[in-house]
């Protein structure tokens, strides 16, 4: 995924709190807990000798890296001022971030990308329930309309670069001499 | 709970080590890790106000990937360990850590007792019904029916029920968490270490190498239909019928912890080292 020149957003409103302000935060912990667990997928490929989607899982750890400095930049924030672990999302984790037990030693890129993809598509899918809800203020809806487009070009990006890496075998996770005590 | 009056409050990250855990990829305990590492800058906790205790097994090497003090013990001998720290040393949040093997089975016993002691630690258990590090034999929470090599067709033994054990036994917090929810778990464990006594969180960790079925407990975990209880009756019944998979807080006690006074006759490093000298 290119990196993306940063879009003017919606004019925020001159005092920055609020509902405005709750909606940046959880955009933030939203992009910075993808990051942190990409980077933890990464640390778990390259402990099990499979440095291609490390590498890969490291890229898309910067990615949403710059995505979530770019919110604390546009609120002027130097940083979160303490973690938003409470707050309430659809599931039980932040849309971007992928669950644990989606890794398998023997992945390979295409697997790497799969799983971003469905992070993408599920952060999507919960900004533009915001942006429809009835309840949300107006100036969040705007916001979070924009952010759920941007997720959609991302979703594009991720599609073209899955054609680019080759499409796994049928039988990728074989492995001749497996863990399991089995027959 | 020993947190400090006043205390930058610092993040997840600063809690956890250089060290690249050695766990399968797709391993539930990634998450437990993450969950006690955003769980101790919620508490307003440093590292160094903080110790971690383990056994042995896969989810015993959680003290190294931690910047808190550690003690990587022997298998089954976490509890008495962290009981005797805790007893020494009152100022330190204590963490127990480790899995149902070392927990259940071989360290069975330290349990009943680290409960009915009821010494202000928590203890934490990454529970994935299987013996992982030694390569998949059944372990004391593993299903009557599940099949390995070692037990063809199941052990047809049934299972141990832990959070029924704890309760018994007298602990005095009782709550189960999910890997899959890694946030959740981090609020249990804020909570466990608040609550005063011996707080025991089973949390649901599947080995996704030698128990792949497990990746379905996402399927299969649900919040606690009920709020907690103080109520140990009310607590034994809910804990008989429970299927599992009930996620949240589902006992808190409101027995004294046990704390007795700290000796004056602490030695000096000197005089303990020639006390080892051969």
């Amino acid at each position: 995924m290119r990196k993306k020149k940063p879009r003017k957003r919606v004019q925020a409103p001159r005092k920055r709190g609020g509902a405005y302000a709750d909606f940046m935060a959880q955009a933030y912990t939203m992009e910075i807990e993808a990051s942190q667990r990409y980077t933890e997928f990464a640390d778990q490929m390259e402990v099990h000798n499979n440095p291609e989607v490390a590498q890969l899982f490291r890229k898309l750890a910067g990615i949403e890296g710059l995505h979530a400095k770019q919110i604390l930049d546009e609120m002027g924030w130097p940083q979160m001022p303490e973690p938003v672990y409470a707050l309430q999302w659809a599931g039980e984790e932040p849309p971007e971030s992928a669950p644990v037990t989606e890794l398998h030693y023997l992945m390979q890129p295409w697997h790497a990308l799969e799983l971003a993809l469905r992070n993408e598509q599920r952060a999507e899918k919960f900004l533009a329930g915001i942006a429809r809800s009835a309840k949300t203020p107006a100036v969040v809806k705007k916001l979070a309309a924009e952010m759920a487009e941007e997720e959609r070009e991302h979703i594009r990006l991720i599609r073209d670069w899955m054609t680019r890496v080759p499409k796994p075998d049928r039988d990728w996770n074989r492995d001749p001499d497996p863990p399991f005590l089995g027959d | 709970m020993n947190a400090p009056a006043a205390a930058a409050t610092l993040t997840a990250q600063a809690f956890k080590s250089d060290y690249k855990p050695v766990w399968c990829p797709g391993c539930g305990d990634f998450s437990v890790l993450s969950a006690i590492t955003k769980a101790l800058p919620m508490l307003a906790l440093r590292p160094e106000q903080v110790a971690i205790v383990s056994g042995i097994g896969c989810s015993s090497r959680i003290p190294a990937y931690t910047t808190c003090y550690g003690f990587h013990g022997v298998h089954g001998r976490a509890l008495p360990v962290g009981t005797g720290l805790k007893i020494a040393r009152p100022d330190l949040t204590v963490v127990v850590a480790g899995g149902d093997g070392d927990g259940y089975s071989i360290g069975g016993n330290h349990f009943l007792h680290a409960c009915r002691r009821n010494v202000d630690l928590t203890y934490i258990v990454m529970d994935n019904h299987v013996y992982g590090m030694t390569k998949g034999q059944p372990s004391p929470t593993t299903e009557p029916a599940w099949p390995s090599k070692l037990a063809p067709g199941g052990t047809g033994v049934r299972e141990f029920h832990p959070l029924v054990i704890a309760l018994a036994s007298g602990a005095n917090f009782i709550a189960r968490g999910f890997s899959g929810d890694p946030n959740g778990a981090a609020k249990l464990i804020v909570e466990a270490i608040r609550h005063p006594g011996f707080s025991f969180v089973e949390i649901l960790s599947p080995c996704v190498t030698f128990r792949p079925d497990q990746r379905s407990w996402k399927e299969a975990v649900r919040p606690a239909p009920v709020a907690a209880t103080d109520d140990p009756a009310r607590a034994a019944r809910r804990l008989m019928t429970d299927d599992g998979f009930n996620v949240g807080v589902l006992f808190t006690g409101k027995r004294r912890p046990y704390q007795p006074p700290v000796g004056k006759s602490v030695l000096r490093t000197a005089d303990l080292e020639r006390e080892f000298v051969l």
